[in-house]
């Protein structure tokens, strides 16, 4: 009990220190405080009658987008507006009827300038209307007397001069939303933008730039006098993109009313040069605000324009999966090139019976001839032997289900299923689930830009990465080179193999896709068909004689085209996924096909890339 | 009758009540009254936005602290490390989505108020101190190695909170955790050490600071090396503060608060604005109002029976006081802004929050002043 009195007593002794100490302190700032107030309070009191300085924000030019040409895909350009700055007009409501009596102001509109006004401080200016007309500005000018607190000023609003055609890669920009407020002091501005999708919300902040002040001499009431001094703030940083601005528009226009999308890449260093989606949207839309109608026309609408599918949209990988399932399947040694498998039109796997397209059997196949043929009994076969974890392995190495290295927001990752994952779920893995996933059905789900990375990989051998920033800041990122990315660690000989067979898919009498042959003799085009089904085919349909065509629009099948050329020295990789198209070749291989000829025409990675832009400069503004 | 002492509910909620410290509350209440007024005022003469919502705020926290109060200490003792755990899992858990959102992540939406875990983590570390040491005998508190975890348990957070970064808010709770190790009675030999060691690594910590914090630093210095940048605050806060003079220009009168030049005059130089408006003799008032709070509690630690409430209330306290001191002296310009709120006069939910949560603690180790824990004592 003793020791317990001597903690105590050390308790209340240090604790009474530590009150002197407290007392003390806050005695200092209190004397610290009379010094300040009393004794200098006159020297003070004599800067604060002179604090006429007042210093206010400037918005720095948002970088623009470029691409690899050198085109503006996302500029700036002026914007004529009305501010209202509520700590000055004193009666609000009645300011802006007077202002409705010369510009007519809409219900919302207000009852946003009243939400902005009570978000933001009370000297902060808040827009009241944007994008006015020269008329209209001239008109609020001689009606000042009758608008206190209403400025206008010049601004820059976003221009997208490719709209529809590159919406989905450069994004678009919105307003800030009440959570961003308080970030980042500009968001306290008025009228600034945020980028909400796309390169601009990926690249947001390198596009923003940082505020600049300036410093102004206010009266009494806090009028500005004239300016004394400015300090620029730093504009955002130019950002040239990997995508070519024509061959994106050429893409986009193949592509026509269906519902699908495409990508191009440089197939030696990953270089995204176009990615067209179909339906799209136009991106300066959101500059000044969605209509609830047309917000409720995307959202509805079954073909998603919003939905960026060559990044985010995910499909079974069909036939186009099966280099992968055929490359494992060497690598484990589980088939060899030359071994022929046998094929009925049917394969059996205890009690299930799986199918091949073509129903009367394709007879003994070697690989070569298989991917030819797209059989899939062979495959069946091949997946079965060689074992899920090592097909999905394989396929992560060719960026299937892989996260890539892209600078898209919401990319998605897909699928690729192992063993451990399903039994991770609390189910079984049964061996008829590897026999799916050898033609590429069951769980598997992948991005068109998987596809179009797969295709790249195969062509190459080397594990390039996609990307869509050439450079940044006037400086040229690296990647540019093939040199830049490492071996995918496969051998020739099989890659060759590969290539081989999807040169004969396209050119050899009997391929499955001889009508995406180029119309050019002297290049040629390898590639892969895929077709992937979106619900089962029951066994009564199949008997019935099952026609997909006959199937209401979202039940039909995916086409899915891979590509890379030209075929001797690859350069370029095609994807191309037609939603609900019904057949690879049929419908997305000719696709695949006009776009390869349009990308050899222009061969975009052969033009020299012009010197890069770093920063909008301030007199370019517009 | 000592049966019955011992027995579960010792005291009925209304013996508890009687046994808070009301003095406290009112005390409490008037300072939440002169933020309102200041944050009136901030508003341009209006309770829209800050004032209003500060009242609602501090009618829900007082219900918080009063509510805490009524919990038995021990129950909190005993509690005192899965507080802790869950504090740091929310520190660990900012960490991390802190990166993924490229910083400036420090908060945890709770619904109601936003939460900063690292100013939770201050009255967590002292609940989790105070049970460390509270059994502990003073030759045992003398083995070195017997502070090895309650070191830990302060220096983890404090590294967690300088990743964010946070500097301001790491050093206190660092000074914290000192107070408590100092009030158990650990010896003062230790605590040179310790200083001397921290003398000789600041240089290097300062290689580890980021521009903005070295920025914050040199313009303390030298304020009016850079008037339009990071010393803009500093130079127009002692203007405003100065040309208050004696009397003040009145309520909503202040020139400097009202026509901004004054920066983020709602929270963290709310004590500017009070000061420019009130003067000095109101400045004055609010400082002794707050040393009067700060004294008031820590003898409400010293009127505790056990070691556990004593050492709890003792860190509140303190916790209390370095707020106070921290903004106050960054307001003058004495040391370098830090982005400190006057607590239950700036604006803003989250410090008020934890501040009263703080306050229903040490309220409860105040009405269970008599408490017995039970079970042997750990040794001596």
């Amino acid at each position: 009990m003793r020791k317990e009195v001597r903690t105590s007593g050390v308790f209340t002794r240090r604790t009474l220190l530590l009150m002197g100490g407290q007392a003390g302190l806050l005695g200092l700032l209190g004397v610290k405080l009379w010094d300040l107030q009393a004794v200098e309070g006159a020297r003070y009191a004599t800067l604060a009658e002179e604090n006429r300085i007042s210093v206010r924000m400037l918005a720095p030019p948002r970088g623009r987008l470029l691409d690899r040409t050198g085109e503006i895909i996302g500029g700036n350009k002026l914007n004529w507006r009305a501010l209202l700055v509520a700590e000055q007009a004193g009666d609000v409501p009645s300011v802006l009827d007077n202002f409705s009596r010369i510009v007519p102001l809409a219900d919302h509109e207000r009852v946003r300038i009243e939400r902005d006004i009570k978000r933001h401080r009370r000297f902060v200016p808040v827009v009241v209307r944007e994008f006015l007309t020269w008329e209209e500005m001239v008109r609020l000018e001689v009606n000042a007397p009758d608008l206190p607190g209403v400025v206008t000023d010049v601004g820059t609003t976003r221009i997208y001069p490719f709209g529809e055609d590159l919406a989905h890669v450069v994004g678009y920009v919105a307003p800030p939303s009440e959570a961003d407020v308080g970030e980042d002091p500009l968001f306290e501005l008025p009228g600034i933008r945020i980028g909400r999708a796309g390169m601009e919300k990926a690249e947001d902040e390198a596009l923003r730039g940082r505020a600049g002040a300036v410093q102004l001499e206010v009266n009494a009431v806090g009028r500005i006098i004239r300016e004394l001094d400015r300090r620029e703030g730093q504009p955002g940083q130019d950002i040239h993109l990997t995508v070519d601005a024509g061959l994106q528009t050429a893409v986009r226009a193949r592509l026509g009313e269906e519902s699908a999308s495409a990508v191009v890449m440089d197939a030696r260093n990953g270089e995204v040069l176009a990615m067209g989606t179909n339906p799209s949207f136009d991106p300066s839309l959101f500059n000044s605000g969605v209509s609830q109608a047309q917000w409720r026309e995307w959202t509805r609408n079954k073909r998603a324009p919003l939905v960026n599918k060559a990044a985010t949209g995910l499909y079974a990988p069909g036939s186009t999966f099966k280099m992968v399932v055929a490359l494992a399947a060497l690598e484990a040694r589980a088939v060899t090139m030359g071994e022929r498998l046998p094929c009925l039109g049917h394969y059996d796997l205890g009690n299930a019976r799986f199918h091949c397209w073509n129903r009367y059997g394709h007879g003994n196949l070697d690989m070569r001839s298989a991917l030819k043929l797209s059989c899939d009994c062979y495959f069946y076969e091949a997946a079965r032997r060689t074992g899920m974890d090592k097909i999905a392995a394989m396929a992560n190495r060719f960026g299937l289900g892989t996260t890539l290295d892209i600078e898209l927001p919401g990319l998605r990752t897909g699928l690729v299923p192992t063993r451990g994952w399903r039994i991770g779920q609390g189910k079984p893995w049964a061996q008829g689930d590897t026999v799916v996933h050898g033609i590429g059905q069951g769980f598997t789900q992948v991005t068109p830009l998987q596809l179009a990375t797969m295709a790249a990989r195969l062509a190459t051998g080397r594990a390039v990465q996609p990307h869509l920033t050439k450079a940044m800041d006037g400086t040229v990122r690296a990647g540019g080179k093939a040199e830049d990315w490492p071996s995918l660690g496969i051998p020739e000989r099989d890659l060759h193999l590969m290539r081989e067979a999807m040169w004969a898919v396209v050119n050899e009498p009997g391929g499955t896709a001889l009508v995406a042959r180029l119309p050019d003799r002297s290049v040629a085009m390898a590639g892969k068909t895929g077709t992937s089904q979106v619900r089962r085919v029951s066994r009564a349909e199949r008997e019935r004689g099952f026609r997909a065509e006959t199937l209401p629009w979202e039940y039909r099948p995916h086409a899915l085209f891979v590509a890379f050329a030209p075929y001797d020295a690859p350069r370029y990789a095609v994807s191309v996924v037609v939603e609900h198209g019904l057949g690879g070749a049929q419908a997305a291989g000719p696709i695949a096909r006009d776009i390869m000829t349009e990308v050899l025409t222009r061969d975009p990675a052969g033009k020299p890339f012009p010197a890069p832009t770093a920063r909008v400069a301030d007199a370019d503004r517009s | 009758m000592e049966r019955r002492l011992l027995r579960k509910p010792e005291f009925g909620i209304a013996d508890k009540l009687m046994r808070v410290s009301w003095v406290l509350v009112i005390l409490l209440c008037l300072l939440a009254g002169v933020g309102y007024a200041a944050l009136y005022s901030a508003g341009g003469g209006a309770p829209e936005p800050y004032a209003a919502r500060h009242a609602l705020r501090f009618g829900f926290a007082l219900l918080l602290m009063l509510g805490i109060a009524m919990i038995d200490i021990r129950l909190i003792q005993r509690f005192a490390w899965v507080f802790y755990a869950l504090t740091l899992g929310l520190l660990v858990l900012v960490a991390v989505t802190g990166q993924v959102g490229k910083g400036a992540q420090r908060w945890i939406d709770l619904g109601i108020v936003q939460l900063q875990p690292s100013e939770m983590m201050k009255i967590a570390l002292v609940t989790v101190l105070a049970s460390w040491f509270h059994r502990a005998s003073w030759e045992r508190i003398g083995n070195p190695f017997f502070l090895v975890v309650p070191a830990l348990a302060v220096l983890v957070p404090v590294g967690l909170i300088l990743k964010q970064p946070n500097l301001g808010t790491a050093v206190i709770t660092a000074v914290v955790g000192a107070i408590v190790f100092f009030a158990a009675g650990v010896r003062l030999w230790k605590f040179a050490l310790i200083a001397g060691v921290a003398a000789l690594a600041a240089p290097i910590a300062y290689a580890q600071l980021h521009d903005y914090q070295r920025a914050r630093i040199t313009t303390f210095l030298n304020p009016e090396s850079d008037p339009l940048g990071a010393g803009y605050n500093i130079i127009q806060s002692r203007i405003a503060l100065g040309s208050g003079g004696i009397w003040g220009k009145g309520w909503l009168q202040g020139t400097q608060g009202q026509l901004s030049f004054l920066p983020e005059k709602q929270t963290d130089f709310i004590f500017t604005m009070w000061a420019e408006e009130w003067g000095f003799v109101g400045a004055a008032a609010v400082l002794a109002l707050l040393l009067v709070i700060i004294l008031w509690s820590m003898t409400m630690a010293l009127a505790c029976r056990h070691q556990y409430g004593r050492l709890l209330s003792l860190g509140i306290a303190c916790n209390f006081f370095l707020y106070v001191a921290v903004n106050v002296a960054m307001v003058m310009g004495a040391i370098p802004v830090g982005g400190v709120p006057l607590p239950l006069v700036s604006h803003g939910g989250s410090a008020m929050i934890t501040v009263m949560l703080g306050f229903g603690l040490l309220m409860s180790a105040y009405v269970h002043r008599d408490a017995e824990f039970r079970g042997p004592a750990e040794d001596g």
